[in-house]
């Protein structure tokens, strides 16, 4: 199993080379990128902690980034340090005093939305600097050279693809590293029922602040990664409500209970935007949204435990089932 | 010193505080007695003010036909979204109660766009602008505030001088206990469905004179509206009454100091710091 899962990963890193159209490679960039930042997502919201606030950090990343290289020159080599550090502080923010405060399901959700249509406030009012709802470019460091390893900008989408391929891999790595953990049980008995947890000396607060923690940090850097590769940015495609709900949801339709459930999600939500538009064209407006919410209304009555929680529960109904093969 | 803007500043934010008052009612009234947050809430505002634009601007109907229109099919609406969404899933976890209702939202919101395209609408009924001494106050501000108002009245005696508010009330109170005593629960939140929805078309045909309509319109207010509700408590009507007029004078006030986007984000830095005062909302508790 664990051999099988190396080759594909191997295969997919060398399927770029075979020469596959810009378009196609486009498109799994991106799926990688989302993969990533839902994976970070659902490692807190598996736990039971259902942030509507991620947008927030999404669009730290993108922006603290972006404004740092256009408006003083910093490399966002400087920049990323700037934009962790400024989310740790926000994630901090939030986290603790809700965590203290046993903020917790609807509440959390709520609370953590306030986060997300701050950040949207914040960056359409400072208009004068992000370019307000129109949206920002970074200036370009690609006028005499395919490349700037200084601006972190690539004109060659090879180099995006095994950039983003190392970071959702990366992400894996971490789920599975929290997995393992014993925090992971501890952060299970926590979201059963939080009261008993902490009376049998589970440390509450300070865990699901280390999680919150991890997973604000992976969208953060999801965040600069999405802005050095669209090299656009819009407040309304990196914070408010509207990525924080594409976020909860590709997470859940996936499944988010599992390890690639996030993945799972992103391809699918890709391929049904994408198929739709190749179906239809660019004329049918609001087709793939009106079918994606739709769907997810769906998923959330018959498979709350998303595509590939249900696929592998069926799996395992029909291994139960079917006859064994005889062993001598 | 007198300053007649800070002053007209500081009556804009009691006129639109009264109109998200209203909106914060709708949805404390279904989160009290069901335990459901409608995140499509402003969503089927959206679609009222759709149906008062095409009945009123299109078919030429007269306004308030369009209006009681409006305001049956987003009653219809809402019964309609808790019989074939929230039912199915009131045993489950109460997040995905949450997460369904999302789901919703990108349903309308792309149906919407579908059926209505992208463009801006406008009902293009314009109102005077009223002039009291220096003060400039819009008219259907105030025709909204008044209605807002007594909507508000009218419901405070419909839950506590009939028969079915008292059900409803007692409801919210205890689930388990009082199917016991004769109450049907499940007409009782279908009602109540009902009523948030019609309470939504009643928002929706306030909003339709103020502002331009378009499919994504309800994502600009609807966390405002969220927001209203959980700093006043989550299911707590009176609390959401009057944490609607606190956040819309931060809004309008903020907005007249510095810009209106300030505004806002002055208003939800101060829903954050109350959340973290007070956790269950300035007023924990409900009903």
């Amino acid at each position: 199993m664990k051999a099988l899962a190396w080759i594909a990963v191997v295969a997919l890193a060398l399927l770029p080379l075979v020469g596959l159209g810009n378009y196609p490679l486009h498109l799994m960039i991106i799926c990688l990128l989302w993969a990533y930042v839902y994976t970070g997502w659902a490692l807190m919201g598996r736990l039971g902690m259902t942030s509507f606030g991620h947008g927030a950090f999404l669009s730290i990343g993108a922006y603290v980034v972006v404004m740092g290289w256009n408006h003083f020159g910093l490399s966002p080599w400087l920049g990323i340090p700037v934009a962790l550090a400024l989310t740790a502080l926000v994630a901090l923010l939030i986290g603790y005093p809700c965590f203290r405060l046993k903020i917790v399901g609807h509440y959390f959700a709520l609370v953590t939305l306030a986060f997300s249509e701050i950040a949207r406030m914040i960056i359409v009012a400072l208009r004068d600097y992000t370019g307000g709802s129109l949206g920002v470019t970074p200036n370009t460091a690609l006028s005499n050279s395919s490349w700037s390893l200084l601006a972190l900008q690539f004109s060659s989408k090879l180099v995006w693809f095994y950039v983003v391929l190392a970071f959702w891999l990366a992400g894996l790595w971490i789920w599975t590293l929290v997995d393992r953990s014993m925090v992971r049980i501890a952060l299970e008995a926590i979201s059963q029922e939080e009261d008993a947890a902490a009376s049998i000396g589970i440390g509450v607060t300070r865990l699901k602040l280390g999680v919150t923690m991890i997973s604000a940090l992976m969208t953060c850097l999801g965040g600069v990664l999405y802005a050095q590769y669209q090299l656009y940015l819009n407040p309304e495609t990196v914070s408010g409500i509207g990525v924080s709900l594409q976020m909860v949801f590709g997470a859940i339709a996936g499944g988010m209970f599992l390890r690639l459930g996030p993945t799972v999600g992103a391809v699918f939500t890709l391929l049904l935007t994408e198929g739709l538009r190749l179906a239809l064209g660019h004329d049918v407006h609001g087709l793939d949204t009106t079918l994606y919410g739709l769907l997810l209304v769906l998923f959330i009555i018959f498979m709350p435990r998303g595509i590939l929680g249900t696929a592998l529960a069926l799996a395992q109904r029909l291994q139960r089932t079917a006859p064994r093969p005889a062993t001598a | 010193m007198f300053d007649v803007f800070l002053l007209e500043a500081v009556l804009n934010g009691v006129l639109f505080g009264g109109i998200l008052a209203l909106l914060a009612l709708g949805l404390n009234l279904i989160f009290g007695v069901i335990d459901v947050v409608w995140i499509c809430y402003a969503e089927l505002i959206m679609i009222g003010m759709y149906a008062v634009y095409y009945l009123h601007a299109v078919y030429a109907l007269p306004l308030w036909l369009a209006f009681t229109a409006c305001i049956i099919l987003v009653s219809l609406l809402g019964a309609a979204l808790h019989q074939f969404v929230i039912r199915p899933v009131l045993s489950a976890e109460p997040i995905n109660q949450l997460l369904v209702t999302g789901g919703v939202l990108f349903l309308l919101q792309g149906t919407a766009t579908l059926a209505f395209g992208v463009e801006f609408k406008n009902l293009g009924v314009q109102l005077p602008t009223l002039r009291v001494g220096e003060l400039y106050l819009s008219t259907t501000r105030l025709i909204a505030f008044v209605v807002a108002l007594l909507g508000m009245i009218g419901m405070y005696l419909f839950l506590t001088r009939t028969y079915l508010g008292t059900a409803i009330r007692a409801i919210s109170q205890d689930r388990s206990v009082m199917p016991l005593m004769g109450v049907n629960p499940r007409r009782i939140f279908l009602l109540t469905s009902a009523l948030g929805g019609a309470l939504a078309g009643l928002s929706a045909c306030l909003l339709v004179l103020q502002y331009d309509i378009h499919p994504a319109i309800g994502l600009s207010f609807g966390p405002v509206v969220f927001l209203v509700c959980v700093l006043g408590g989550l299911g707590n009507i009176i609390g959401g009454f009057v944490a609607a007029f606190l956040f819309a004078q931060f809004v309008s006030v903020g907005g007249y100091f510095f810009h209106l986007e300030w505004g806002y984000v002055l208003a939800f830095l101060f829903f954050v710091a109350a959340m973290f005062w007070r956790p269950r909302g300035l007023f924990g508790g409900r009903l």
